[in-house]
């Protein structure tokens, strides 16, 4: 079975080229660019919203990207069980169109944070994730200046009850307290998913270390997942 | 005309870093007197309108669709007729 995969671009979108390239390679697969004033757009098996400053981060992040004419499509898909990642700045915006719950801030200490982290896969029963063995640690990219997870305590309750948080910033060895994320974010969450479980956000990026040439492949499993999840088959390559 | 303006500000239980860092900054030269330091930011709009109630109606719904995010903020809204 084919997996037809979109990667959306926004006007300040800078890693979409880098999700098709970590796509294909990983996958085998392929993917396709669509811009953001497409206001009809295929049934896509799986749509990645990548990272970058859609809008030059105006206003807030991802808040102006919400009303480009192909997020009424991006929602449609969602609804109808299409396999959607958002990446970074496509956290931000899958936040801000309500597809996933709470917001992301400016980072604690205010700097920009590009560098590698670690993550802990707090849950590998996704389609996202299979891939990754229980609670491993991974080391992935991080690159954001509005990171920092929020939402309030009944939304943040929902969440970890229903093992919607399934990255969480960590050491190397695993552990945590809770000044371990290194943006401030709340409950150290990185990732989370949909109750559906058909959107996933995350601010690391997994396509910037899934190939061994990046010096690193603990993001491939990402979309190894997203594939299999769709195809029945892992990965290609 | 009118001009609308929407202040935003973080909400008080949401960490404003930037706030945090100003204030250090008062305090560094001595203003030991001051309590706390909040950012927010302030949206002018200039807009036609029947009367100052119908702007406000207007600009709530702006704040509300797009120019507040209610996870992290809250705003308030003052119009003004314009000449």
């Amino acid at each position: 079975m084919s997996c037809k995969t979109a990667v959306i671009v926004f006007p300040g979108s800078n890693c979409d080229q880098d999700c098709v390239r970590s796509w294909k390679a990983i996958t085998g697969g392929t993917a396709e660019l669509v811009w953001h004033k497409e206001s009809s757009i295929a049934d896509y098996d799986v749509v990645i919203l990548p990272g970058g400053f859609s809008f030059g981060d105006y206003l807030r992040c991802g808040a102006i990207a919400r009303y480009s004419p192909v997020m009424n499509e991006v929602i449609r898909l969602a609804k109808r069980g299409t396999r959607i990642i958002g990446i970074c700045n496509g956290f931000q915006i899958l936040t801000e169109a309500h597809l996933l719950p709470g917001a992301l801030l400016r980072n604690k200490g205010l700097a920009y944070l590009c560098k590698d982290i670690y993550l802990k896969v707090e849950n590998n029963q996704t389609d996202f994730t299979s891939f990754y063995s229980p609670k491993a640690v991974v080391r992935i990219p991080i690159g954001h200046g509005e990171g920092s997870f929020t939402i309030a305590p009944a939304g943040l309750k929902k969440l970890q009850d229903e093992n919607r948080i399934v990255f969480r910033y960590c050491r190397e060895d695993g552990t945590s307290d809770e000044s371990t994320a290194p943006n401030g974010s709340l409950d150290n969450i990185a990732g989370i998913i949909n109750e559906q479980g058909n959107v996933l956000g995350m601010m690391p990026h997994p396509e910037r270390l899934g190939e061994p040439v990046l010096g690193g492949e603990d993001g491939r499993y990402v979309f190894d997942s997203i594939f299999k999840a769709v195809t029945g088959q892992g990965g290609l390559n | 005309m009118f001009k609308a303006t929407v202040e935003v500000m973080l909400k008080k239980s949401v960490l404003d870093p930037q706030g945090a860092a100003v204030e250090r900054a008062l305090k560094s030269y001595g203003n030991n007197d001051i309590q706390s330091v909040r950012i927010g930011k302030m949206i002018e709009i200039m807009v036609d309108g029947k009367d100052e109630a119908e702007v406000r109606a207007k600009a709530k719904d702006w704040a509300d669709k797009l120019l507040v995010n209610p996870i992290m903020e809250t705003f308030t809204i003052n119009v003004e007729p314009v000449k």
